[in-house]
């Protein structure tokens, strides 16, 4: 304890011990990286490397599948494209799917989590059954079924993956905010007066933030991993448009002679993925947060 | 104990229709003819198609559909597929023990792998063992399994048999057979350990979680302190304890190993359940994609039904059917 450390607040004290994990520091970083890459990605990569959907037919044949060089660090795929710039492309794609489809369980998952833990009684009872049945489904099947009503587009690849996610967190919330209910403050304001909807904005939702924090951030990873499966199942992102998923999947029939394309791609998942892991680690540990995988 | 057997077994028919419903619904919203798909590229003569359409009751509404469906499997009947023809029962009872004899090769490595691993970092805590066991279970949760799978089929697949000169290497696709020149069980390494991969992790991370908390516990002080050698204590004392949530995890995982194995299944060519619906689905062939989702959805409701009552056999703390103040 530094006593001459001001302003020492709860999340004050988390960025404290989140700067101290090595680990989640770097993860941390490798994210800021990547947001930034694809962000800038239109001001310079299309110049420097060419087009990530363009194909060149005349090039094609000359250009198919070299292996990486100094002027294409990842080499090409089967089309003549700069491998590099279609995984700065595919990273837009899995980040964008990540966080979106993230947003979306998480609101469905507050709405619903709220609802069960605060009111309790039927409103509980009908909303854990819902996702008992959800949860018996089999995960995977659900997304592949829900795309193939949706149709494969990028819009309704993260409905699909969020509309999945929401039970996990509509879980995690209930149990907090049960927690949360019973304590003194929450009491102290109803005899107050306040009304329910004061009380769940005010004083339990901002209590309850820690673990959410800490789920959604290990949630996205998820969302990325589960983008890259099924548009490996050709369900998702559709082509020219680059995803790593889907770029693997072109790659795998040239596993032997083109290794670099099945790497790379698959590379970028990793390392991305992994990034929100140990962020979300790092997030738990610094916020003391007990979640149960 | 039969009270409690009873009580979940009524818990497991809510469920059961959610899951009828829901396939039901996807039945309804996916775009897409199964009749029409049955003739391919060439067109089917209206006579016929009219037929095989009454013959699977597609002309009648929804809500009448479901009554027959729900009749029929009441009474034991998965229906048809419209494809092959052949009774949904049959085709799952040959891709069964596929998927099932894969599933329990993976949850053999992930038993003996990853409680090792957790185990090991839980008494080593804060070692550079515990150190590379949290990085490695990090690594693997974040690697997408087609692409482990992949690397699996480069390094022992190619890479290994060009560099011994064909005298060594793995199967890299496919359940054995006659054709095959490996011995049946070669088949299995690889996609076996790309399908324990992941929860690999999940176990060593559960497994070492569990039993630093059970380590702290005071019952693991006394046992030390009445001179009990570290060892001891941890097999028979702290152990015992904190295998619980442990076996849990694996009676889940296993159930959805049962299911979820599309994707190691496409990339190792595997003739499993998880890929018998995920091609239904393509083909709208409804009769195999319901059957399948039911039968799975059973088998794990009856594998978490079997664990939660082995607990109570073998923990005399937990005790079912029983109110917190009764005892």
């Amino acid at each position: 304890m530094a006593p001459n450390k001001q302003n020492r607040t709860l999340w004050g004290d988390a960025w404290r011990r989140l700067r101290k994990n090595k680990l989640a520091v770097c993860g941390f970083c490798w994210i800021a990286f990547m947001v930034l890459v694809a962000l800038s990605a239109d001001l310079w990569a299309p110049q420097l490397l060419g087009s990530p959907t363009f194909v060149d037919t005349t090039m094609t044949a000359t250009m198919s599948k070299m292996p990486p060089s100094l002027q294409h660090p990842f080499g090409t795929d089967s089309l003549g494209r700069d491998e590099l710039v279609r995984v700065i492309y595919g990273a837009r794609v899995s980040l964008s799917v990540g966080v979106l489809a993230m947003s979306i369980s998480l609101i469905i998952g507050l709405v619903l989590g709220t609802t069960a833990a605060y009111f309790g009684g039927v409103w509980d009872s009908i909303i854990m059954r819902a996702t008992d049945i959800f949860m018996a489904f089999p995960y995977i099947l659900f997304a592949i079924a829900l795309l193939a009503a949706l149709g494969p587009s990028f819009v309704n690849m993260f409905i699909a993956i969020g509309i999945i996610g929401w039970t996990a967190i509509a879980r995690v919330i209930r149990s907090i905010i049960l927690q949360v209910k019973e304590s003194d403050y929450v009491s102290a304001a109803r005899a107050l007066g306040a009304s329910d909807f004061r009380i769940i904005m005010r004083h339990v939702l901002p209590n309850s933030l820690a673990p959410v924090i800490v789920y959604a951030t290990m949630s996205i990873g998820t969302a990325i991993i589960s983008e890259a499966a099924l548009s490996f199942l050709g369900l998702g992102i559709q082509p020219p448009t680059p995803s790593w998923g889907l770029m693997i999947a072109e790659a795998q029939q040239y596993l032997v002679v083109a290794p670099w394309l099945v790497l790379c791609p698959g590379l970028a998942i990793l390392l991305t993925v992994l990034s929100f892991t140990l962020l979300g680690d790092g997030l738990r540990d610094a916020m003391d947060v007990k979640v149960t995988d | 104990m039969l009270a409690y057997i009873g009580k979940r077994i009524l818990q497991f028919i809510p469920v059961f229709i959610g899951i009828t419903l829901i396939l039901f619904f996807f039945r309804a919203v996916i775009p897409g003819d199964p009749i029409k798909l049955l003739a391919g590229e060439k067109a089917m003569p209206d006579a016929i198609y009219e037929q095989i359409v009454k013959a699977n009751h597609l002309d009648e509404p929804l809500y009448v559909q479901y009554g027959y469906y729900m009749n029929d499997l009441l009474h034991g009947d998965l229906g048809t597929s419209y494809q092959r023809k052949t009774p949904v029962i049959d085709i799952f009872a040959e891709k069964f023990p596929y998927t099932a004899r894969l599933a329990l090769c993976a949850i053999l490595i992930e038993i003996l792998i990853g409680i090792s691993a957790g185990i090991v970092s839980a008494v080593k805590r804060y070692s550079f063992v515990d150190a590379l066991v949290t990085v490695s279970t990090s690594i693997l949760i974040s690697v997408p399994v087609f692409w482990l799978g992949m690397l699996l089929q480069m390094f022992f697949g190619v890479f290994l048999k060009d560099a011994t000169g064909g005298a060594f290497s793995l199967p890299i696709s496919g359940a054995g057979g006659p054709i095959s020149s490996y011995p049946t069980w070669m088949h299995y390494i690889l996609p076996a350990v790309a399908l324990a991969s992941v929860s690999l992790a999940y176990t060593a991370r559960v497994m070492r979680s569990q039993l630093l908390e059970v380590l702290n516990a005071d019952y693991i002080r006394t046992a030390r302190a009445k001179g009990l050698s570290r060892g001891a204590v941890i097999v028979k004392h702290a152990l015992k304890n904190a295998m619980i949530p442990v076996i849990t995890f694996i009676g889940i995982d296993f159930g959805v190993m049962m299911s979820s194995a599309i994707l190691t299944e496409t990339i190792f060519n595997w003739p499993g359940v998880g890929y018998e619906i995920f091609r239904a689905i393509g083909q709208r062939d409804w009769p195999i994609v319901m059957g399948g989702v039911i039968l799975v959805v059973i088998l794990i409701m009856l594998i978490n039904l079997i664990i939660d009552v082995s607990y109570a056999l073998f923990d005399p703390r937990i005790r079912y059917g029983k109110k917190a103040g009764d005892e």
